[in-house]
């Protein structure tokens, strides 16, 4: 992998970082806020049923923590499992597009 | 007069248990040596009585004695320091030491590493001045005053020691990572205003093997007997190197 | 080795530790919530199971480490991003604190 590539993978982990520090925060209210007297499919679904908001949201949120994580592991992956080369970048693109895809998934679960 | 079974003889000298490396590339093992504990020594003074008391056949570096060259870093009690100016009353509670070669670094023998690496590092890191001036032109003037030579300042007293690499994770996960000492020097030159080779030296200094691979642990700058900090200078290389970033993405 | 004991190397255990683990619960998470697709009745199923105290516990636990994960990473935004500054000790104990507030929150609401 170029340096370049490198620098470019460090700084979408950083940007990704941003944009999750909002989402995380909204996250966090509303699991607080929500998880009061119990939780239930039908407030949640109440919530974010049709909702182009919360879809959107959700997707934003959805692809910036796949990206941020799947780097992250990759570097994990290098530091503390030695696992470095064509195998750890075929492997942080799956795990980042496992994560995409099953986080979708619920994201249209829970909107459409 | 007092006979001479009755005259209070001088109290026992307390011992120090020390256990050191010995050994070579293939590996080794620690050695136990019983060292006599004076008032106000350094763990120099204890691996010198080693040397010429008790076996000649062990291996360290020291030049200075005084905490100005650096030579005679190496693990004490594991973790890195410089052994002229650490003071057994400082490291040893419980009358035991264990010494060690600076880690991170292949080892010679015994309590000697092979600091090649360190030094190609640092010039892997471009490490060193690059001018466009001769000596027919006038003195060129940097006011110190400026916050680029305040940041150069604040790292230029690096002598090379070694004790911030051997104190780092990273190098220790990251055979290619050019480490705090190197990076440091690095961003010394950035901030010069007289050097050249700015470019090149961004360039060298990005990636998985450069400043982006640290993570902040500040091992280095817990461990730099200067009292330097490498983990700021780095961070300024994170900065410095946006424009290597903006690149990437513009290329992508 | 002892060149492990001071607040900046526990800082990056913490995010580290949290950042895996956040990493690993991810797709538990968004499979549960994607039984959704089989209707009300299935997403209420899966949190009825979410109501065993172990997994109350380990929700907390979660919490907590999204908060930590949070706080850490802010802590290196800082660090990376403004010009240097020698407080980061002050930095890492209101990471810490903003975790440990965010947690008992939840486990009040809880």
């Amino acid at each position: 992998m170029s340096r370049r590539r490198e620098v470019m993978l460090w700084t979408a982990q950083r940007a990704t970082a941003v944009v999750l520090a909002v989402c995380v925060v909204v996250h966090l209210v509303t699991i607080i806020y929500a998880v009061r007297g119990g939780l239930t499919a039908a407030e949640i679904l109440a919530r974010t049923r049709g909702s182009i908001a919360w879809g959107t949201f959700y997707s934003v949120f959805v692809i910036a923590a796949a990206v941020h994580g799947a780097i992250g592991l990759r570097t994990v992956a290098a530091e503390w499992l030695g696992i470095r080369g064509d195998v750890a970048e075929v492997g942080m693109s799956l795990a980042g597009l496992l994560l995409t895809i099953v986080g979708l998934r619920a994201v249209a679960a829970v909107v459409a | 007069m007092t006979t001479a079974s009755e005259k209070p003889g001088p109290a026992p000298v307390p011992t120090l248990r020390v256990a050191v490396w010995r050994g070579g590339a293939e590996g080794g093992r620690y050695q136990a040596f019983d060292v006599p504990r004076l008032p106000s020594q350094t763990v120099l003074d204890v691996v010198t009585h080693i040397q010429r008391h008790l076996d000649p056949t062990l291996s360290y570096r020291f030049a200075c004695r005084v905490g100005m060259c650096g030579s005679c870093a190496m693990m004490v009690n594991g973790a890195p320091r410089w052994t002229c100016r650490t003071h057994v009353d400082n490291v040893a509670a419980d009358a035991a030491l264990e010494l060690a070669p600076l880690a991170n670094l292949p080892v010679v023998k015994d309590l000697v590493a092979d600091m090649g690496e360190f030094f190609e590092k640092w010039a892997r890191a471009q490490g060193h001045f690059k001018g466009a001036a001769t000596r027919a032109e006038p003195f060129a003037v940097v006011d110190p005053a400026t916050a680029a030579r305040r940041e150069a300042d604040a790292g230029i007293e690096c002598i090379g020691c070694g004790v911030c690499y051997a104190a780092c994770d990273i190098v220790a996960w990251n055979r290619d990572y050019l480490g705090p000492a190197a990076l440091n020097r690095a961003w010394t030159l950035v901030n010069d205003v007289r050097d050249t080779a700015r470019e090149e030296r961004l360039e060298a200094v990005a990636g998985d093997a450069g400043c982006h691979s640290c993570h902040t642990l500040m091992s280095c700058t817990e461990h730099c007997p200067k009292k330097l900090s490498p983990t700021r200078a780095i961070s300024g290389l994170k900065r410095a190197t946006w424009s290597l970033a903006i690149a990437a993405v513009e290329e992508a | 080795m002892k060149t492990r004991g001071h607040t900046a190397y526990w800082a990056f255990v913490v995010h580290r530790v949290s950042g895996v683990a956040l990493a690993l619960f991810l797709p538990a998470h968004f499979w549960l919530l994607g039984s959704a697709l089989q209707g009300e009745a299935a997403l209420d199923a899966q949190l009825r199971w979410t109501e065993q105290p172990l997994v109350i516990a380990g929700e907390w636990i979660l919490v907590m480490l999204l908060s930590a994960h949070l706080a850490g990473g802010l802590r290196l935004l800082a660090l990376e991003l403004l010009p240097w500054r020698n407080w980061q000790k002050t930095l890492a104990t209101l990471g810490a604190a903003f975790a440990l507030i965010a947690g008992l929150a939840f486990a009040l609401a809880r």
